[in-house]
């Protein structure tokens, strides 16, 4: 055990106590599995296969401070900054990894719609929690997995009650407000949608200021129960500086329609880990993904989809676009068990390449061991086409603007497959923004 | 308004241009013929400003001003238009889109203000119906999937919207059935004026029946070894290149041993 290790496992025995739900066998269970975990495995390296390309000693050279459990002070008027405009949602807030209430705004949530904070709900109603938390985790996670389950205490809960359809998306703010300290957080989320219910969900990770460097270590769990539909958004945009790891599981049951939708445009280091396990048959998931890096960042996706059953369906589109010095990380593998007979399984990720510093490494893999299925996966790796910058170009529009004009008709299509409005105009907006530079205008003769 | 001197143009240490001297000045249509590989479409390029050409020797001046001095994007602001032998495809960048920043960029180039979007959309249905193009395929992406006419249609269609003041098309006639010729003739007339110069490069008299040349040029290993009438046409075509070329090779060595 190393000395990054320890410190971790000190600042655990320091907090458990106080956890919630610490008292609740089951709970304490799931953290001190977590714990045993992180301990036995620690932070992995590149050496692991699924980490050859992203290396956390950066993170492993800091020491983060557990967040303080006192309120922020923020107000809602300070939030007004970080809307998304034109999007109307039933807003759920947590600054940093705790249930903020008063700044959330779920006055208007429709019978049959639950959304609060994992710790009030792991004081109040742990029963209800008993069966999915912690359960749809894989059972050998990473160290990251593990040491997010050693620490789980805040995060949302959310449930949608047989044959709801909610009438507006639910938006879930993950705000870090880190004033300064390096911070270590440990958002834990549990979502149930339950049989017949519909629902948009978009997780946004976000932080108050551009300088602060964190450690953001996040869980989300998500049970799609038989014939539910689920869109939903992960859009990571926090500081330049942030340090940001994401396990995402979702489990799907018979006949569940889902698509997640994968944004990464902020962090320093921002790594998502996305599975998707079909535990029926007849299920259909969508997998839409979009990475942007410039200066140093290094972004890096990876997707796991295992069809259990047979007749699931799963399309994967990823896509990433990096500049300067950033770097990207592409790794979807598909798993077709031996049962999963007339799976059809798709794969697509593309990347442009904005500079030649910029660096993408993309692994598809596909796993067949069923053999009456349709799959096919392919990744390209390309710059922008000079044909098609010379030819804007001799139609007047400056080299910078053609650049970003087809930079964004790259990102298009994808973007295109985001169903909801607002984040696709937020995306252009931020295409833009990163891609333009401030003075277009030029003097010629 | 266009005066090319002793033009050298290479690509990769490769002499293609070798010499090329034109005079074009405001209210003419030149054509330019010449056999396949003599370097007409790397002369357009060349007036247009794409990489990959070194100019080893020779000048080229646009109003005064040298013209290889200024950026691609400020040629096309100051008036020149190349219509491409092959236009691009570009997936996800709509042609009212394209449209609309290049009528903007040459407008901020001027000092003016954006084009208003109601002024600009009953320009772009004028001259989408100048070139017979329908009205959905401003909204398709940028040449992507369109059919050879229909690409060659929609450089003019851009030709037509930016009315430059010096037009070089390259091809546009090539692969035309006999009633795209012909509106594509009719925007290049509509574009004639005193003020603007048109260079048609092209390999066949019928477009010129449409588009009655000042003066007929003919481009040979990177060099013009004939300019005349447009009568010039009628003879290349009555008897090719190769006799001609042949004529003025032994022509070029007569004058190297004199
Ligand atoms: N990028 C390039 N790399 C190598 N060779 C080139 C390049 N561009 C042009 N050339 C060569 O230069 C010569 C002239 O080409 P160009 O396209 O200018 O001919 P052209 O007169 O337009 O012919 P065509 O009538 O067939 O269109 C050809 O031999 C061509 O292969
Ligand atoms: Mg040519």
């Amino acid at each position: 055990m190393n000395d990054t290790v320890r410190a971790y496992l000190d600042a655990h025995s320091g907090a458990a106590a106080g956890l919630p739900g610490g008292a609740i066998p089951w709970v304490r269970q799931v953290r001190e599995q977590g714990l045993a975990r992180f301990s036995e495995v620690g932070f992995p390296t590149t050496r692991d296969e699924d980490w050859k390309y992203t290396s956390l000693r950066a993170i492993e050279k800091h020491r983060f401070i557990p967040a303080p459990d006192r309120p922020s002070g923020l107000t809602s008027g300070d939030l007004t900054a970080l809307d998304i405009p034109g999007l109307d949602a039933h807003r759920c807030v947590f600054v940093n990894g705790r249930f903020a209430p008063a700044l959330s705004s779920l006055d208007r949530l429709p019978a049959g719609l639950t959304v609060t904070g994992l710790a009030d709900a792991l004081n109040e109603r742990a029963d209800e929690l008993e069966p999915q938390l912690g359960r749809l985790t894989p059972h050998n996670p990473n160290g990251l997995i593990a040491l997010n389950s050693a620490f789980l205490a805040d995060g949302a809960y959310v449930r949608v009650a047989r044959g709801c359809a909610v009438d507006r998306p639910l938006e879930l703010v993950y705000l870090v407000h880190a004033n300064g300290q390096a911070l270590a957080l440990h958002p834990r989320s549990l979502i149930i949608v339950e049989p017949g219910a519909e629902a948009v969900i978009l997780e946004r990770y976000i932080s108050t200021g551009d300088g602060d460097r964190y450690l953001n270590n996040t869980t989300t769990e998500i049970l799609v129960m038989e014939s539910a539909r689920v869109d939903y958004y992960k859009l990571q945009d926090e500081s330049p500086k942030a340090y940001h790891f994401g396990g995402l599981f979702v489990h799907q049951d018979s006949d569940t329609v889902v698509s997640t939708n994968n944004i990464a445009v902020g962090g320093s280091l921002a790594r998502t880990d996305l599975a998707v396990s079909f535990n029926a048959p007849g299920a259909h998931s969508t997998l839409n993904g979009l990475y942007i890096g410039t200066g140093r960042q290094h972004l890096d996706n990876h997707t796991q989809v295992d069809h259990r059953f047979p007749e699931c369906v799963s399309d994967e589109f990823y896509k990433g676009i990096l500049d300067v010095r950033a770097r990207g990380v592409f790794h979807g593998r598909i798993v077709v068990h031996q049962d999963a007979q007339r799976t059809e399984a798709q794969q697509q990720n593309k990347n442009l390449l904005l500079s030649r510093q910029a660096e993408v490494d993309t692994k598809p893999q596909l796993e067949i061991y069923a053999d009456d299925v349709k799959c096919s996966h392919g990744a390209t790796v390309g710059q922008l086409d000079a044909n098609a910058v010379f030819y804007l170009r001799s139609r007047a529009v400056a080299e910078s603007i053609a650049r970003s004009l087809l930079t964004y008709a790259f990102a298009n299509d994808v973007i295109n497959r985001f169903a909801l409005a607002p984040i696709r105009q937020q995306l252009e907006q931020h295409l833009a923004a990163k891609l333009l530079p401030a003075d277009q205008g030029e003097v010629g003769m | 308004m266009l005066s090319i001197k002793n033009l050298h143009a290479d690509v990769d240490n490769k002499s293609i241009l070798k010499g090329v001297d034109l005079e074009v000045k405001a209210g003419e249509v030149h054509a330019i013929m010449g056999p396949n590989g003599s370097g007409k479409s790397t002369l357009a390029n060349v007036l247009a400003g794409r990489e990959g050409y070194q100019i080893t020797q020779g000048e080229v001046t646009y109003n005064g001003h040298d013209l290889l001095d200024l950026s691609v994007e400020d040629r096309a602001r100051e008036g020149i238009f190349l219509a491409f032998q092959y236009p691009v495809e570009i997936p996800g960048v709509s042609n009212l889109y394209l449209l609309k920043a290049a009528v903007n960029s040459i407008r901020k180039y001027r000092g003016l203000d954006e084009m208003p979007a109601v002024e600009f959309m009953k320009l772009i249905r004028d001259k989408a119906k100048l070139v017979d193009m329908k009205p959905e395929f401003l909204q398709r992406s940028v040449n992507e999937g369109f059919s050879g006419g229909e690409k060659k249609r929609n450089e003019i269609l851009q030709m037509a919207v930016l009315e430059p003041a010096l037009a070089v098309l390259d091809e546009t006639d090539s692969g035309l059935d006999i009633d795209a010729l012909k509106i594509v003739a009719g925007g290049v007339n509509a574009l004639r004026h005193e003020e603007r110069a048109i260079i048609v490069v092209t390999h066949y008299q019928r477009l010129l029946d449409y588009v009655v040349p000042d003066y007929v040029h003919v481009l040979a290993d990177g060099r013009v070894i004939r300019t005349g009438d447009k009568s010039l046409a009628l003879e290349l075509e009555r008897h090719g290149y190769t006799e001609m070329s042949e004529a003025a090779a032994s022509a070029i060595e007569a004058r190297a041993v004199s």
